[in-house]
């Protein structure tokens, strides 16, 4: 158990490592890092002491490892619009977004799980296919086009809610119920075929042959094993939760990091633009450390390095 | 179920593939059509067009479809709706292409060269990968395009970065388990190069899988594509793509929702029609996946 600890762990040290490693190498390919972190109006002494400071006469790999160690640091830089620092301007909307990516988390587990699952238990019903159909619209169907059509009908023709805006809960409902559908017609998809994959497997014929009842086969034997790939795809969805709302954002301009980084793109504020990176690359790496541990808990098989390299080996 | 107990029922089929067709469901037939007509409206986008997609019509702003002018209506300057989803269509379907094509070539070779050399190079393959599986693409490719501004090859070259562990993963695999088979190791006592082996012998043996796997990942590269520029992100103006027209067509959504409805749709039947295709594909040449 401390082995998969360690290996886990050192993996997404590694994943941030490479993070950073993009970062550097983008950054540079794109111009001159004084330029682009201090901002076009640094007077030229400035620059040279930003450069002697930060060692840009230095060779490149020593750059990289000073690099390295300023974002160590939380030296992100400042934005090219008001000076202030980038940290600060992202942390502000952190909350924002996260009143819309919760609650639609919640949405998309309540009824994707439940839902996929009464589907695979009830396989070729009626029920079944709505929740296939359903979920293949999900696929299909861009989060802007279903966003601009909620708008369509409940905004434009309707008139209950807002198109657009952050005043009130009510500005809230039509963008929880974009990232919602979607999410959950995707979760539906999964949890459906992990659990229809479950219930192919010779346990669950003996269970039930040996006389558990029923109910007690799905709950005991077919629904933990189900839930170890259910969790790696909501791991992913845990890990969008600060990002995940780009697209959305825009649909009903919603002042969250989404909009920020789409914003930021748009005027190349670059110090930004890096700081949402890294911090999504956190995010994501921490919530895929987490379904790891979970995976660890919910399946011994994975704990040995061997049952590792099992999982590693599959195309 | 019911085909294998027909087929073996009756009296010696021909051949396997006969049998087959013969169960090809209704839907793969209208999701090929439907993509055939994208192929062609994008092939032929300016002789189909009837007005040059910046063409406008002043005297028809915002003009409904249904207009014996204008099919599909006109937007706020007066221009052809149809005539701009056509081209529309022409550049997401080339992005989508390129992307795809590209995606798939760098997979497969990454793929090979990991299956090939083993040890570092497939440690570095693979977690690579997992670094690409493991970021949101839109945001990668967000801070790219804040890097280095915006142009349709770099686009193209981007969104080719999207799903290439897919196809390296898979080739990866399947290159390992092939070159145990005896077919390679044959060809490689015959005196071939592994390169040779590995593109005359390998890749045409595990292509159908690959070739399933596009058909997977297609759909997302049009989403993507659609989402970076609705964004206003992506293709840029004057230029038009579908995501682009929806994203322009959002402002006139209460007065004018044919703009943004027309390349919503195709959009929606595009992908769905590429996933029916896949699903089958996939069921016919290779189960295994997924």
């Amino acid at each position: 158990m401390g082995r998969f600890i360690i290996l886990r762990v050192g993996r997404a040290l590694i994943t941030i490592a490479l993070v950073v490693t993009f970062a550097f190498i983008v950054l540079r390919l794109s111009g001159d890092p004084a330029q682009i972190i201090l901002g076009p109006e640094a007077p030229p002494e400035v620059l040279a002491a930003f450069r002697r400071a930060w060692g840009l006469d230095d060779p490149i790999w020593l750059q990289y490892l000073h690099y390295f160690g300023a974002i160590a640091q939380g030296e992100l830089g400042r934005s090219m619009r008001d000076g202030r620092s980038a940290i600060e301007i992202v942390a502000e909307r952190i909350p924002i977004t996260l009143a819309l990516t919760v609650p639609a988390l919640v949405l998309k587990l309540g009824i994707g799980i439940p839902a996929g699952v009464y589907a695979a238990l009830h396989r070729g019903s009626l029920t079944d296919r709505i929740v296939m159909i359903v979920s293949v619209a999900g696929f299909t169907i861009p989060s802007f086009v279903l966003g601009l059509t909620l708008v369509l009908v409940f905004a434009v023709q309707l008139g209950w809610l807002p198109s657009g805006g952050q005043d009130s809960w009510r500005h809230a409902i039509l963008p929880i119920l974009t990232l919602g559908i979607g999410g959950a017609a995707i979760l539906a998809r999964f949890t459906r075929s992990a659990m229809l994959e479950v219930l192919g497997q010779p346990f669950i014929r003996a269970a039930s042959a040996k006389g558990v009842p029923w109910q007690d086969v799905i709950t005991r034997h077919a629904l933990p094993n189900a839930a170890i790939p259910t969790v790696t795809i909501i791991g992913f969805m845990v890990g969008t939760l600060i990002a995940g709302a780009v697209v959305v954002e825009s649909v009903f301009s919603w002042p969250g990091v989404g909009r920020l980084l789409v914003v930021a793109v748009a005027n190349r504020d670059l110090a930004v633009v890096q700081c949402i990176l890294l911090l999504v690359a956190a995010t994501m790496v921490i919530s895929n450390l987490i379904v790891d541990f979970l995976y660890g808990f919910l399946d011994p098989r994975l704990r040995s390095a061997k049952g590792q390299k099992a999982a590693g080996g599959q195309p | 179920m019911t085909d294998h107990a027909l087929a073996s029922a009756k009296p010696a089929p021909k051949s396997l593939d006969h049998t087959r067709s013969r169960s090809v469901p209704i839907a793969v037939y209208l999701a090929l059509a439907w993509l055939i007509g994208m192929v062609v409206i994008a092939l032929l986008a300016d002789v189909l067009s009837p007005y040059r997609f910046t063409a406008p019509d002043l005297r028809n702003r915002l003009s409904p479809p249904g207009n014996p002018l204008h099919w599909l209506g006109t937007d706020e300057l007066g221009r052809d709706v149809m005539s701009r989803l056509f081209v529309s269509i022409r550049i997401s379907l080339l992005i989508a292409f390129g992307a795809a094509l590209i995606s798939a070539f760098l997979g497969t070779v990454l793929g090979f060269v990991a299956a090939y050399f083993r040890g570092v190079a497939e440690q570095l393959v693979l977690m690579l990968a997992d670094f690409q599986a493991s970021m949101p693409f839109l945001i990668l490719a967000l801070s790219v395009l804040a890097f280095f501004g915006n142009s349709l090859p770099l686009l193209i070259g981007l969104m080719g970065l999207f799903g290439w562990e897919r196809y390296a993963r898979i080739a990866r695999g399947l290159a390992i388990s092939a070159s145990a088979q005896g077919y390679a190791s044959a060809i490689h006592q015959l005196g071939a190069r592994p390169v040779r082996v590995y593109l005359r012998h390998i890749l045409p043996n595990i292509a159908s899988t690959l070739i399933v796997m596009m058909t997977l990942v297609f759909p997302e590269v049009i989403l993507l594509e659609s989402s970076l520029s609705f964004l206003g992100l992506g293709v840029q103006p004057p230029m038009t793509s579908l995501g682009n027209m929806v994203g322009f067509g959002r402002e006139y959504i209460t007065r004018a929702p044919w703009i943004m409805l027309a390349p919503a749709v195709t959009i929606i039947l595009t992908t769905l029609a590429v996933s029916v295709l896949g699903d089958w594909l996939r069921d016919r040449l290779d189960p295994t996946l997924r």
